[in-house]
């Protein structure tokens, strides 16, 4: 025990060079600290909120916990009754189980005591009897049933671009970083750059001729039209290309020696040995597609063809929010990539650190 | 050890989908080969690359080439039709429209006084956010590469928000901000005036900046740390025998070494920063009134979301965006340049 706590106190205290904490030391974690509960406070904050009751959403100042009226079964009725705290005129107080309410006067009833008269009772006299419980409803309705938002339709619709788009990408992507860094033709160099060009053009800069390109082909309102525009991304094919650079050709040669072809070199020799490069275009496209939004905003105008983060922007844009719901949509929205970082953290942040790009 | 359970793990559900998904993939991969050998026969290896690259260049030319080119078309043509044949050719027109001004600095009184309002307003936040950006993903990249406990998990929580979606993160902060939000809570408990945050012309402009520098700060943190720690250790073992006292390694050593780091940051940031729009679009609305419109909602309202789209207007205010964005790569290029040869 009195072990325990020295050693707990020299690694709070722990420096480089072994000294005790100093000024400085206190100062950056006083940063860390505010920086953490400014980072994740907003996003607990949203995953607490997601779990209270319409109602309770609307209490103000807002409590921390998700807080709930206790509801009590009364013999002799069918539906649960709200149990309120009873203040009397001498300052006694009771609980009562409400049993309806008639302007500012409300009928309780005693639970121990059923049978009893029906007190009546001023409604500023009572307060709620309220225990910590989770709204899992706000979770669960959508999924059931919601006008004017399909969330199931919504998560299909994600998961099939992201997952679609991603696997066109990696594997066009490659095919190209392979031809550009394995062959000799004509016009290479040039092709290459004209890719590279392109990275800083962002679809933003183009968005009316290829809505037309979409519109022509037939593809507004429909998820082909969000995969393929973004699929040949100039970034894949940098990335690609740059690390097969470094797989030797002598590899190559020894293969196209033993009687194998292009297409079996490129599947059975580049593929695998580029694999961490795709990894981390991998885990970039499934972040940049299931992030995507204003280019599937202009290409799905139908609430059928909606990716979540469309329809979540138009739920909550209706006129009437119903934050109850948002809120847990947002939670719902944001966990798969939640999972992804928790899983993969260190080959992200590497990726991003070694790479550049986001 | 939990890590290489969580491997173990993974490879087991790879096994578990694997005697469906082999077959399936070979009989492709074969089918790919079985038509590429005789084309392989017939052009030689070293053509090959022709058809590697072809399903790529295909798709861009069809959907980033061609349309860049068509752009300008869009741009000199007027009308509300999308098809090209169907629209009249009318020069210049749109760019004066755009650029018909009385005084550019009263966005009032000019004809389109909505894009001078989205320029002026880019303008401001790009100003405010890359600064903001600058600044804090160097304070804190200098924090976490001390000498700190638990530096991965205080990496990661920095890094958090960057992996959200802009809509996501918007909603977060419209709850947090909203009238009766936590924000509020806490001022009022703390003795302070609540506001509405969000539709106060002079805050809903901060906010819109501080949640993007929220979102995006990580990204451009983990870059300096990764500059900061190339920097070789024995410079601060020199400057250490020299007498250097923190602010004189700061100034002497670190700043010059992360200086190429520190432009790739400002660059990237100010790239990013001009072509705001989904953040801001689900957090106001470009709201209070036209205060937070950027130049890219202006694109997109006039071309898609307006009553009367108008394309050819739209096309033109995305080429003085796309003019821009070139201006900005260049310089990036030209002091590029002019760093690395210093």
């Amino acid at each position: 025990m009195q072990a325990d706590r020295i050693r707990i106190g020299r690694f709070l205290s722990l420096r480089s060079g072994g000294a005790r904490l100093n000024t400085a030391d206190a100062l950056t974690y006083l940063y860390l600290t505010l920086g953490t509960v400014l980072m994740f406070g907003p996003v607990l904050w949203l995953v607490a909120s997601s779990f209270k009751t319409q109602a309770g959403l609307v209490k103000y100042p807002p409590p921390l916990l998700p807080y709930q009226q206790v509801q009590v079964n009364v013999e002799g009725y069918d539906d649960p009754l709200p149990l309120f705290t009873v203040t009397g005129d001498d300052g006694s107080t009771r609980e009562l189980a409400q049993v309806r309410r008639v302007g500012i006067e409300a009928q309780m009833v005693d639970p121990a005591n059923p049978d009893a008269e029906r007190v009546k009772v001023n409604i500023r006299q009572r307060e709620p009897v309220e225990e910590v419980k989770l709204a899992w409803e706000n979770y669960l309705d959508p999924l059931i049933e919601l006008e004017n938002f399909d969330f199931f339709t919504y998560l299909k619709n994600s998961v099939l671009v992201t997952s679609v788009a991603t696997a066109i990408t990696l594997v066009i992507n490659s095919m190209a970083a392979f031809a550009l860094s394995k062959y000799r033709f004509k016009g290479r160099d040039a092709v290459f750059v004209l890719f590279i060009s392109t990275l800083m053009i962002p679809i933003t800069v183009i968005l009316v001729p290829v809505f037309l390109v979409i519109t022509s082909i037939g593809w507004k309102n429909n998820l082909w039209g969000v995969i393929i525009p973004g699929a040949a991304t100039p970034t894949g094919i940098f990335l690609l290309r740059q690390y097969m650079l470094t797989i030797p050709d002598e590899l190559l040669d020894a293969a196209r020696i033993d009687g194998a072809s292009e297409w079996h070199i490129y599947w059975r020799i580049i593929l695998p040995l580029a694999r961490p490069a795709l990894a981390v275009l991998a885990i970039f496209s499934v972040m940049w597609r299931w992030n995507d939004f204003l280019w599937p905003l202009i290409v799905l105008s139908q609430n059928d063809y909606f990716t979540l983060q469309v329809g979540l922007n138009a739920f909550q844009g209706e006129l009437q929010i119903q934050w109850h719901y948002v809120l847990a949509m947002t939670v719902v929205t944001l966990l798969p990539i939640t999972l992804v970082f928790a899983f993969l953290q260190r080959f992200i942040t590497t990726g991003i650190a070694t790479t550049g790009m986001k | 050890m939990a890590g290489i359970r969580k491997e173990a793990n993974t490879l087991r559900l790879i096994a578990l989908l694997d005697p469906l998904t082999r077959p399936l993939l070979l009989l492709l991969v074969t089918a790919i080969d079985g038509i590429l050998k005789p084309v392989q026969r017939r052009v030689g290896i070293d053509k090959m690359g022709y058809i590697f690259i072809l399903p790529n260049l295909l798709i861009f030319g069809i959907f980033v080439l061609f349309p860049m080119l068509l752009n300008f078309y869009y741009a000199m043509t007027g009308g509300t039709r999308l098809f090209p044949e169907d629209r009249p050719f009318v020069g210049l027109d749109n760019f004066a429209t755009l650029f018909d001004c009385e005084n550019f600095t009263q966005p009032n009184s000019c004809q389109e006084d909505l894009f001078w309002r989205g320029v002026f307003n880019t303008v401001a936040y790009v100003v405010f956010q890359v600064s903001a950006i600058v600044l804090f993903s160097l304070i804190t990249a200098l924090v976490l590469n001390r000498q700190i406990v638990a530096r991965g998990f205080f990496r990661s929580v920095f890094f958090y928000p960057v992996l959200l979606s802009p809509v996501v993160v918007a909603l977060i902060w419209k709850w947090v901000l909203q009238h009766e939000g936590v924000l509020n809570g806490i001022i009022e408990i703390l003795g302070g005036e609540s506001k509405r945050w969000l539709l106060d012309p002079n805050w809903a402009m901060f906010w819109v900046v501080f949640v993007s520098v929220w979102a995006l700060m990580g990204f451009y943190t983990l870059i300096l740390l990764a500059g900061l720690q190339s920097i070789p250790p024995e410079l601060y073992e020199a400057s250490s025998i020299d007498g250097a006292n923190g602010w004189q390694d700061f100034r002497f050593v670190t700043m010059p070494l992360l200086m190429p780091t520190m432009f790739v940051v400002l660059v990237l940031s100010l790239i990013r920063a001009v072509q705001m729009f989904d953040q801001i679009f689900v957090l106001t609305g470009g709201g209070p009134g036209t205060r937070t419109q950027l130049l890219v909602q202006y694109i997109y309202t006039t071309g898609f979301s307006n009553q009367i789209q108008l394309f050819g207007l739209s096309a033109a205010a995305s080429m003085v965006l796309g003019v821009s964005l070139l201006i900005l790569t260049l310089l990036q290029l030209r002091l590029g340049n002019q760093s690395s040869l210093a």
